[in-house]
């Protein structure tokens, strides 16, 4: 689990509770508060999606339902660096599945999961309009274009020596 | 009702201006592949089986697709045919074609949809998504995703009917599950056990957990004595499994075939059943002379048990004490019937056959014991029974015993409408107006309680004691639900309550026979069954619990007096709140 380490647990759920009342009674609700929550937790885990299941009157069996069909929504934190590789046309035929290969192999982690540090998380997403730099790769606000699998591992480690 | 005329493959009908394209073939007679499709449960146009030409653009499902003024309909075009094939081969494609050890071998309706359309070859390679883990961890229930086609029945039965919603889709594309949320096992949820999803599943994606080599092994073992108890409903439906009518009542092959089998004593359930309505009944005079918690709740029924205790645990208190009748049952032979028999208890085995899933669970509760014995040892369902039967080379419809074995045969009419909604409640009042009022209920046949509504209450007037007795049925847990927001809101003031977890009650249980869509689609498979329980009652020449003579001289040589202190101890439970989420790993 996430290892942010703070004390503020309390507060966010004050203010999950806050949204699953502002919505309450609003039939189709449920992807707007799944959005909301997401925005305060980061992510949407069990204990979260089991309060908006009640709190909202849906089966937790549909809230779960809509929170992997639709990719923006996460079961998993998020890292300090939020790596997103895109996997639009351009990107994939100019080689991003390899890319996101040696990412997921540096990272020893899965497309949508986070390091046990709560370092980097690592998502693909659609094109982020940047075709003319393919393949693509975002971390947090910083774009990495023309990238070849070899750049990845460099790359990963000025993340590492920037924390340090 | 505004008719309109349509056209279906050159036959001219007219049909009821709302009804679907679907509807109006049936009404024409002309016979549409359909896979997704179950009347009045899932209409959602998923499977794409019953595409049709309605000369529009593209070719439209039936099933969902409404008429209209002049319509000009046609079901047979090689285009329609090639559209199916295609569609069915790729949703064979992915499908587990284990047929031969599937549990729904030659009772699969994918496999006779493949058979139908004439499917020789599959065109399509499956996705390379690897094998999904088997959930055979619920004491009930084993779901292979490997097997599922996705057409949702099941999910609809489980949050539209029931109301327990505790699967549903999950993922998309390639990776579309059905499963409960966070692919949590069934055991780790709200899962009542129930088993609709089985009964409505078109393939072997969901059935029953197993327990015929349990049973095998124990008849086989000469230092057990063997006893087998069919519940009510099983008799109303287990001839459907050897090409009997729905409906048909076979009481008497069932009870030669289980003694073919090798079972030591076969004895009927609807013993206990009477056993019950003296307890329960006794239960709801005490706590109407006594003040205590009303309404009173029956508790025969462990699907609607656990739902009351996962979704309405502040109305425990109000659930009967009583155990089920076939637990009440094996706790009677481990105790009783042992000491009378001169049989050591550890050596009994007793086998229940049930219409039920959820007695699985039940039979599997820590509390369900006599003196730290199991009060039953196996359960299998209806479906069980008849698979028993077939291995065994037993000719179903030739043989014929009427009797169920002494000393415990005995049973009355009152007990065997226990199978059906409205029948405990029946029973209870039958044996209750007699305890309360010194004398006997005239005319036993109480109308109030039978048929389909969802939801029945009536009032039955004590004229000597100047009692009005406040009571209500509920059966399908989405009718019990409605039923119980208004008892915990205050809205409801009723004595005594009926639930039943399975719609129609037990003859409609997650452990009897499977019929196919498309007779489920025309027979309402409740009523039917039901008749024949309500036949075995009428041919009864007892029906009133407290006249069943076993049950007499079990009060007089062993248990006293109902709700005594042996009646505690063997006869009655208690329950527990279940949280209505799971928790995280």
């Amino acid at each position: 689990m996430s290892k942010c380490g703070c004390t503020c647990s309390d507060a966010k759920e004050k203010q999950l509770q806050e949204i699953i009342e502002k919505y309450k009674n609003t039939e189709g609700a449920l992807i707007p508060v799944l959005h909301e929550a997401q925005e305060v937790y980061g992510y949407l885990p069990l204990s979260v999606q089991s309060k908006i299941a009640e709190g909202l009157n849906v089966p937790l069996a549909e809230v779960y339902g809509v929170v992997t069909f639709y990719t923006q929504f996460s079961l998993y934190p998020k890292g300090a660096y939020k790596i997103q590789v895109c996997l639009g046309t351009a990107c994939y035929v100019k080689g991003a599945a390899l890319v996101l290969n040696e990412l997921q192999k540096e990272l020893g982690i899965e497309v949508g999961k986070c390091t046990e540090d709560g370092k980097f998380s690592l998502d693909a997403c659609r094109c982020i309009g940047a075709c003319g730099l393919a393949p693509v790769i975002m971390i947090n606000d910083d774009v990495y274009g023309r990238l070849k699998p070899e750049d990845v591992k460099g790359i990963i480690q000025k993340y590492k020596d920037m924390t340090e | 009702m505004n008719m309109v005329n349509v056209t279906i493959d050159g036959i001219k009908v007219q049909v009821p201006e709302n009804s679907t394209v679907l509807e109006a073939a049936r009404i024409a007679k002309v016979d549409i592949p359909t896979l997704c499709y179950l009347k009045d449960i899932n209409e959602i146009g998923a499977c794409r089986m019953c595409v049709v030409d309605v000369g529009a653009r593209s070719l439209q499902a039936a099933c969902v697709y409404p008429v209209s003024e002049g319509l000009n309909v046609k079901t047979n075009t090689k285009e329609i045919r090639d559209a199916r094939r295609i569609t069915l081969e790729l949703i064979l494609s992915s499908h587990d074609r284990n047929c031969l050890q599937c549990v729904r071998n030659k009772s699969c309706e994918l496999q006779s949809l493949a058979d139908n359309l004439n499917i020789r070859e599959i065109r399509y390679m499956g996705t390379e998504e690897k094998k999904k883990p088997l959930d055979d961890f619920s004491a009930s229930i084993v779901r292979d995703p490997n097997k599922c086609i996705l057409c949702r029945r099941c999910v609809s039965m489980c949050k539209n009917v029931q109301t327990v919603a505790v699967i549903d889709t999950m993922e998309r594309g390639y990776k579309t599950i059905v499963s409960p949320a966070f692919e949590k096992s069934l055991s780790e949820v709200a899962c009542v056990n129930c088993g609709q999803c089985i009964n409505v599943c078109p393939v072997g994606a969901l059935s029953e957990k197993g327990e015929v080599a349990k049973v095998w092994e124990a008849l086989a073992n000469p230092d057990l004595h063997v006893i087998v108890q069919t519940a009510p409903a099983v008799r109303a439906a287990i001839g459907e499994e050897f090409g009997l009518p729905i409906g048909t009542r076979a009481t008497k092959n069932m009870v030669a075939s289980l003694k073919k089998l090798g079972f030591d004593k076969v004895f009927d359930t609807n013993t206990a059943a009477d056993l019950t309505i003296m307890e329960e009944g006794t239960e709801l005079i005490h706590r109407i002379q006594e003040g205590g918690k009303l309404p009173l709740i029956t508790s025969c029924s462990p699907g609607w048990i656990k739902f009351c205790e996962h979704n309405f645990p502040e109305l425990l208190d109000n659930l009967s004490t009583c155990k089920s009748p076939h637990q009440m049952f094996g706790a009677i032979l481990k105790s009783y019937y042992a000491d009378k028999m001169g049989i050591d208890p550890s050596k009994i085995f007793v086998v229940s056959v049930m219409p039920c899933t959820a007695k699985k669970f039940e039979s599997e509760r820590p509390e369900m014991n006599v003196n730290g014995l199991k009060d039953v040892d196996a359960v299998i369902t209806t479906r069980e029974l008849a698979t028993m039967i077939k291995e065994a080379g037993i000719n179903f419809n030739e043989v014929s015993d009427e009797h169920f074995d002494d000393p415990m045969g005995d049973a009355t009419g009152a007990g065997v409408i226990f199978g059906a909604t409205g029948g405990v409640m029946e029973a209870a009042i039958r044996t209750a107006y007699r305890l309360l009022e010194g004398e006997e209920l005239e005319d036993v046949n109480i109308c109030e309680a039978r048929g389909l509504d969802g939801i029945k209450e009536f009032t039955v007037k004590l004229p000597n004691t100047g009692i009005e007795l406040k009571a209500a049925v509920a059966h399908g847990l989405g009718n019990a639900r409605k039923l119980m927001e208004k008892v915990r809101s205050g809205e409801a003031d009723y004595h005594f309550i009926e639930v039943m977890a399975c719609p129609g009650g037990c003859v409609n249980g997650g452990g009897q026979p499977i019929q196919p869509a498309s007779v489920r689609n025309c027979i309402d498979l409740r009523a039917e069954r039901a008749k024949a329980i309500y036949e075995e009652d009428e041919a009864s020449v007892l029906r009133r619990s407290h006249e069943n003579p076993t049950i007499q001289k079990l009060y007089a040589e062993f248990l006293g007096q109902p709700c005594g202190e042996k009646s505690h101890h063997l006869l009655h439970t208690h329950y527990v709140k279940r949280d209505l989420y799971p928790t995280e790993d």
